[in-house]
């Protein structure tokens, strides 16, 4: 190792054991995802700093970009939100899962403990006609069955994946045409072609139990939603304007009022 | 020298990349506050009105007041925000955005004026550069996803799910298309792909691809008309409704120089990078690419694809969301598949030794093959249509015979509307229980 690739694993390895550590810790599963993030792209940086550039961006791209952000994608869409519960579902797993995580821990520790680690050999060799292509060369040389299975096999999971979850459309999928169409044919039953009115906005009130005034100054009912209207929860727009003219009243009591100017004429 | 790379970084110290990240996170900065100004100018001219003109000359310093104003404003944390995600989503989209100018070429060596110091106008590159650029706009999405989660509010969620879906769907398109130019030129490193179009910029041979890039940055950007995720009309403003004040600075701020910044790749890329127009190449064999010129070509492309965003923005409405997703999954990137598998066909065709002409031949013959199958292809049936308009039970012409009214057709009279016949007097001696019943109904 280097000078600057030690101080830079100094700095980002303790940060990583941190974030993972924090996966078991944390309560909300889309921390716990944020922690896995924030190992991943660690350990992208490491195999860059390691002369592994193609792997370390492929790393981020596929892994952090693609594979983490989809299960991201579902934790929000399910809402896994609160804590999980804590009941076991196969009895003795906590158990059965500390004995195994010993034995982890003892394997790990032993191959640490023996290894030796030698200066690298043949990394400026391997890596002569730079790391994709000397990368290329290995998977698509050497190994290029092998690539080709591995590739097989992905398909067949994603056409699996397709397959599984395919539902079969019970009726035709209306066309756009044909939606537009049946709009037409419901206007004499007093379906309108326009979206519906937006509540109304008054100079002191602007809320979804206030109905629009039309053009002609009388208060479309149906711009209050249907729930509202349904619960008998709207406001009546006279009830609102006289309150508004009362207070320009109290502000300016010369103004008149568009009645009073009527008469007047 | 890092072997793979055009560009030769070996007289580069730590201070020459300091100086050089700085100089570009205030080149983003002022892009930025320049580029507002320009959307805000260009989209008043198509929509014939003058646009921010009453800050500073031509309105140039209304960007740096709107600044100044969200600086100022209250920073409003929703009661309901999951309060880390919520300030952490909007620095990793700044962060994000901000990275990928590390190795975009702006120039050749250039000489620092006055000394004899030589250095490439780019912060960094190697041989992987390419792939950095799209790992950065993976992470980026990261910012949109947690920001619209952590604001505990529905219509943010909403748009942060669609961006999520809307950015995986396009960078694949994107992606394919890129893969184009790594086999024309053959490597990954920005400064070896611009060098690589000394002659012809990749645009041209690679025009499919390059159409399909530019399709999927506009997605990629959630740019009209592609802004799902934000939609005004239909989800308050996406991800970023409950983000006030600086953080929201943030998010306007990483959504802008990500346009920068694709815009960038694409003059990198296709565009011939740094490389003079063909005319101006050809003035004093070259002279124009040497020196700092090239920043000036450079510049001139990205501001040019700009204008292009700003142009379709000015045009094109918002497409519905499934249609959008459709034209993802189901054109663009098959599109790509197909030209990427007869390009690489064309590649090994080239490298196995074909010539030109038997290459020339053998793409017109299929072409041929193709146009016959599609000229033999049996032509889809008309669907069977209801006509509009038909007879009437009074054997007339009735307008609501196909369900909605039509016009008559030439030959066939429209009957007076019932609020023209009501105006006929009635028969002086009908009962008055007819009448009854006429205004009822």
């Amino acid at each position: 190792m280097s000078g600057g690739e030690e101080v830079l694993f100094w700095v980002l390895a303790p940060l990583m054991v941190i974030a993972a550590a924090g996966l078991l810790v944390v309560r909300r599963a889309v921390h716990a995802a944020v922690c896995v993030v924030f190992v991943m792209i660690g350990l992208a940086v490491l195999y860059v700093v390691q002369e592994a550039p193609f792997l370390g961006i492929v790393q981020v791209v596929v892994y952090t970009g693609a594979v983490m952000m989809l299960f991201l994608f579902v934790l929000m869409l399910v809402g896994v939100d609160a804590a999980d519960s804590l009941t076991e579902t196969i009895r003795g797993q906590r158990w059965i899962g500390l004995l195994l995580g010993a034995g982890l821990a003892a394997v790990l520790l032993g191959v640490v403990a023996q290894a030796t680690f030698p200066p690298s050999v043949g990394l400026a060799q391997a890596n002569a006609v730079t790391n994709p292509v000397a990368l290329a060369r290995v998977l698509l040389g050497q190994y290029v069955v092998a690539m080709e299975v591995v590739g097989i096999l992905l398909v067949t999971a994603a056409l699996a994946g397709l397959v599984l979850t395919h539902r079969r459309r019970l009726g035709k999928k209306p066309t756009q045409r044909a939606l537009a169409e049946a709009k037409v044919a419901a206007l004499p039953t007093g379906r309108q072609l326009t979206p519906l009115p937006a509540p109304g906005v008054y100079a002191q009130n602007n809320a979804m139990d206030t109905p629009a005034l039309g053009p002609d100054g009388r208060p479309l009912e149906h711009s209050v939603p249907r729930v509202l209207r349904i619960r008998g929860q709207q406001r009546s727009a006279t009830e609102l304007l006289t309150a508004e003219e009362t207070l320009v009243q109290h502000i300016e009591p010369d103004r008149r009022t568009p009645d009073e100017t009527e008469e007047d004429r | 020298m890092i072997p793979g790379i055009a560009a030769d970084f070996s007289a580069d110290t730590i201070v020459t990349t300091i100086v050089k990240a700085v100089l570009i996170i205030v080149f983003l900065l002022t892009s930025v506050l320049f580029a507002i100004w320009f959307e805000r100018k260009v989209v008043a001219r198509m929509q014939l009105r003058p646009g921010p003109n009453w800050h500073g000359p031509i309105g140039l310093l209304q960007s740096l007041a709107d600044a100044m104003k969200l600086l100022l404003k209250e920073d409003l944390t929703v009661t309901r925000a999951d309060r880390v995600m919520y300030l952490l989503a909007p620095m990793i989209s700044v962060f994000c955005a901000l990275l990928v100018f590390a190795v975009i070429p702006f120039g050749p060596s250039v000489t620092i004026p006055f000394t004899d110091y030589a250095t490439p106008a780019q912060l960094t590159d190697f041989p992987v550069a390419t792939l950095y650029i799209l790992a950065c706009a993976s992470i980026g999405v990261y910012g949109i996803v947690l920001g619209g989660w952590s604001s505990g509010s529905t219509y943010p969620l909403l748009g942060a799910v669609r961006s999520t879906a809307q950015v995986i769907s396009y960078e694949l398109a994107m992606g394919l298309s890129l893969v184009s130019v790594f086999i024309m030129a053959g490597s990954m490193s920005t400064s070896s792909i611009v060098e690589s179009q000394t002659s012809l910029w990749w645009f041209l041979p690679l025009a499919p691809a390059f159409v399909v890039y530019i399709i999927s940055m506009v997605g990629e950007t959630n740019r009209l008309p592609f802004d799902l995720p934000e939609a005004e009309g239909e989800l308050v403003s996406g991800y970023m409704t409950e983000y006030s004040s600086m953080k929201f600075a943030w998010f306007f701020l990483a959504e802008y120089i990500a346009m920068i910044n694709v815009s960038a790749v694409a003059v990198t890329l296709f565009l011939g990078g740094w490389r003079a127009p063909w005319p101006l190449s050809m003035i004093g064999d070259g002279v124009l690419n040497t020196g700092w010129w090239p920043v000036l070509w450079f510049l001139a492309k990205v501001w040019v694809l700009m204008f292009f965003f700003v142009w379709v923005r000015g045009t094109l409405l918002r497409l519905r969301y499934d249609q959008f997703m459709v034209f993802g999954w189901k054109v663009l990137i098959p599109f790509a598949l197909v030209w990427l598998v007869a390009l690489a066909v064309f590649r090994w065709a080239g490298l196995a030794g074909v010539t030109r002409t038997q290459m020339i031949v053998a793409i017109v013959a299929v072409f041929a093959l193709v146009m016959i199958v599609l000229w033999l292809w049996p032509d889809k049936k008309a669907p069977d249509r209801p006509a509009g308009g038909g007879e009437g039970p009074d054997g007339g012409f009735d307008a609501f015979a196909g369900g909605y009214p039509v016009p008559p057709l030439p030959g066939q009279t429209l009957q007076a509307s019932p609020r023209a016949r009501r105006t006929v007097p009635p028969a002086p001696q009908a009962p008055p229980a007819d009448v009854d019943a006429e205004e009822t109904r």
